[in-house]
């Protein structure tokens, strides 16, 4: 009877349909198949479980165990949005509040011709040609539950078209907020960046957390790079203790186009990344940065997969990582070279600092390589500070503290670095600082 | 100012250090001498506080405070300087930040408002042309990729800005050419005071033809087998370490 007696997935399942008989027409909608098709899969599926090999060292026992409002109403003002602000950071700026896209919060300095940014549900009315063409062609629901989930409950996110040709001058910010001031919130934001040919865009995404509760994010994100296109991707999380979040990306470039990506999960309570990039197309180059530091009992897991398919393109990845208390780790990073990709380049590289012996990282490196003519590597490497390092500081009278910091803020400065977006890298800079300083 | 008594230790469970006496007064400079393996990094890590090594036994003060009880960085604060036999390469970190950390911490520990950017800057300055480091060194991350000699010089260039008191220098000879040699000991000179003293560990004669110790003494297996006036050094050069040895073991033989 108690609606905590409903394990989550019924719930969800039960919302769909309920929502489903007061649709009228639209149910019949070839969008609505599509999304009725990822709730069956869903529905049989359920959440993965660690047997799962692709969830083995990530447990989502804890995040299932809860209810959450899903776009459900929120009291986020301006006010709260000033609170937010990152400083001199200017561009175009969204507002995703509980999964709902608020255009009154949000604001859009690029001329309409350079860049077109809508509300997901907006692009499926205005835009159906290009949604049809290119939504769940890279995010398949047969592939994962989470990406089943989110593409039923598919509606708001945002949609970016880039039309061929075009530079777009102001980088695009979209900040999913979990308003969990309230109760245990839950969004699946979903996202289709579509980007023309010889076209350029910078997109971040961001997630905060607001409130106490208990916040749920599933979020799928899907990128075409079109010929010669250039795009530059940044995702930080900086999120609350008890969110849980998964974010999928799938990004599909092509013939002499290019793919830069920085993933920094600075904080959160369970975070789960999956990063995949094909490289479809020739002489197209992918890089991806990570960074994570948890804490506590904070877990991050970044997945990510380089699938080349074509001959004489290059991937290029690096993870790095500072680990305390006892908090956990994952890294698993597959390269695919298929048996037409010759000439391909693929290095991966992912490199953990472990602070406190309860503290524990996974890798797991994965090369399947069908080609013969390639070049990849790969290392991983989880260790202590340098002990030789911390000692010369010492000596010079820096006291130990304050030595560690340096030498864990010098091991993230190659990710930080990455990141081209002057307000965004000076924020990250200043928030990595007084993480890596707290205690 | 430095008191050594009876210092003992070890490291993995082997003795190294095997009762050291020595007293270094303000304005001293000692060199002290030996064969490889004998020690003498040893003991200057041991000054400085490198947590590997385990003493064992003995004392050390320095000006009247118990050096042993203190980690490295209060020692330095106090005004212990080494230059490392094999300075540390420490990616990420530019030579000029390091630095500015380390007078700030030194500064805050002896109750002083930190340097502003202004006045850091034109202090450092001075003291890279006192020891001709070319200023470009200072932006590029603490020792990695500089040459053997870079190293050696960036050591002596980081001792004048700290201006320590006591200064042990661990082969800092090594590795210099002859130029380099004489403006690395120009340095050294320069901050030779009647309040600072210096330790130099060397193997080579060379270099006290420019720093001219006082006291020349002889590690050898852990312990100070000879101590003298500089002409000792003279001598070993001359004759090499076998005549100390068999002293040494006609000596234990007894
Ligand atoms: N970490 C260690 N583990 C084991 N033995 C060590 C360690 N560090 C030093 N030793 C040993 O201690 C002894 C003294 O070494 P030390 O470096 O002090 O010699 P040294 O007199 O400075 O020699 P050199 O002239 O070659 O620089 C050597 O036998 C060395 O192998
Ligand atoms: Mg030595």
């Amino acid at each position: 009877m108690s609606t905590e007696t409903i394990d989550l997935k019924t719930r969800l399942v039960t919302d769909f349909y309920a929502r489903e008989a007061v649709m009228n027409g639209e149910a019949q909608s070839e969008f609505h198949q599509t999304k009725r098709q990822a709730l069956g899969i869903f529905e049989d599926r359920g959440f993965p479980t660690p047997r799962n090999e692709e969830w083995k060292y990530s447990n989502v026992r804890d995040l299932i165990s809860h209810q959450y409002q899903f776009a459900g109403e929120h009291a986020v003002t301006e006010e709260v949005i000033d609170s937010l602000r990152i400083a001199n950071l200017t561009g175009n700026i969204l507002y995703i509040v509980n999964g709902r896209f608020e255009e009154k919060l949000s604001t859009i300095v690029s001329p309409a011709d350079q860049l077109q940014i809508k509300p997901l549900h907006e692009a499926i009315k205005e835009r159906p040609e290009l949604v049809s063409t290119y939504f769940g062609q890279l995010a398949k629901s047969e592939s994962d539950s989470f990406t089943a989930l989110n593409t039923a409950f598919a509606h708001d996110g945002v949609f970016i078209h880039v039309p061929a040709g075009k530079v777009v001058d102001h980088p695009v910010i979209i900040r999913f907020i979990s308003d969990a001031r309230a109760e245990n919130v839950g969004s699946n934001p979903r996202n289709l960046f579509i980007v023309e040919q010889n076209a350029q865009v910078k997109i971040a995404e961001s997630y905060r957390t607001i409130g106490e509760e208990r916040s749920f994010t599933n979020t799928v994100t899907e990128i075409f790079v079109a010929e010669s296109a250039n795009v530059e991707y940044y995702k930080v999380q900086n999120e609350a203790e008890k969110a849980y979040h998964v974010g999928t990306t799938h990004v599909r470039i092509v013939d002499n186009s290019h793919f830069y990506s920085a993933t920094v999960s600075l904080n959160g309570g369970f975070i789960r990344n999956n990063l995949n990039i094909e490289l479809d197309g020739q002489h197209c180059e992918a890089f991806m940065y990570g960074l994570y530091f948890p804490d506590g009992k904070q877990h991050v897991d970044n997945h990510t997969l380089a699938d080349h398919r074509k001959p004489n393109s290059y991937s290029n990845e690096l993870y790095k990582g500072v680990l305390r208390d006892r908090s956990t780790g994952v890294f698993n990073g597959k390269i695919f070279v298929r048996q037409d990709a010759q000439k391909t380049n693929a290095y991966q590289s992912c490199k953990n600092v472990v602070l406190s012996p309860d503290a524990t990282m996974n890798t797991k490196p994965q090369l399947e390589i069908y080609a013969d003519d390639v070049k990849c590597s790969h290392g991983t490497t989880t260790g202590q500070l340098d002990e030789e390092a911390l000692f010369y500081m010492r000596s010079r009278g820096i006291s130990k503290n304050e030595a560690m910091t340096l030498l864990m803020y010098a091991f993230c400065e190659d990710v930080v670095s990455q990141i081209k977006i002057d307000a965004i890298r000076e924020h990250l800079e200043g928030v990595i600082t007084e993480k890596l300083t707290k205690k | 100012m430095l008191k050594i008594n009876d210092l003992r230790a070890s490291i993995e469970g082997k003795e190294i250090l095997k009762g050291i006496n020595l007293e270094v007064k303000p304005g001293e400079v000692h060199a002290i001498m030996g064969p490889n393996g004998s020690g003498k990094s040893t003991l200057a890590s041991v000054l400085a506080g490198r947590e590997e090594y385990e003493v064992t036994g003995g004392a050390v003060e320095f000006s009247g405070k118990d050096l042993l009880e203190m980690a490295p960085e209060v020692r330095a604060a106090e005004g212990i300087f080494l230059a490392f036999q094999y300075p540390v390469e420490i990616p990420g970190v530019t030579t000029i930040n390091f630095l500015k950390t380390a007078v700030n911490e030194i500064r805050k520990y002896q109750g002083l408002d930190p340097l502003d950017a202004a006045q850091f800057l034109k202090m450092v300055r001075e003291k890279a042309k006192m020891v001709n480091m070319n200023d470009s060194l200072l932006k590029r991350a603490l020792n990695e990729g500089f040459s053997g000699g870079e190293k050696k010089r960036n050591e002596i260039f980081q001792m004048a800005v700290l201006e320590p008191k006591l200064a042990i220098l661990d082969e800092t000879d090594s590795g210099l050419d002859i130029d380099a040699l004489r403006i690395v000991s120009e340095g050294v000179n320069k901050l030779r005071t009647p309040e600072r003293a210096t330790i130099v560990v060397t193997h080579y004669q060379r270099l006290l033809d420019y720093i001219v110790p006082d006291y020349v003494h002889v590690l050898y297996k852990g312990r100070i087998v000879k101590s003298g006036p500089k002409e000792l050094a003279l001598e070993l050069e001359e004759k090499g370490y076998d005549w100390i040895k068999a002293e040494v073991e006609a000596e234990t033989a007894q």
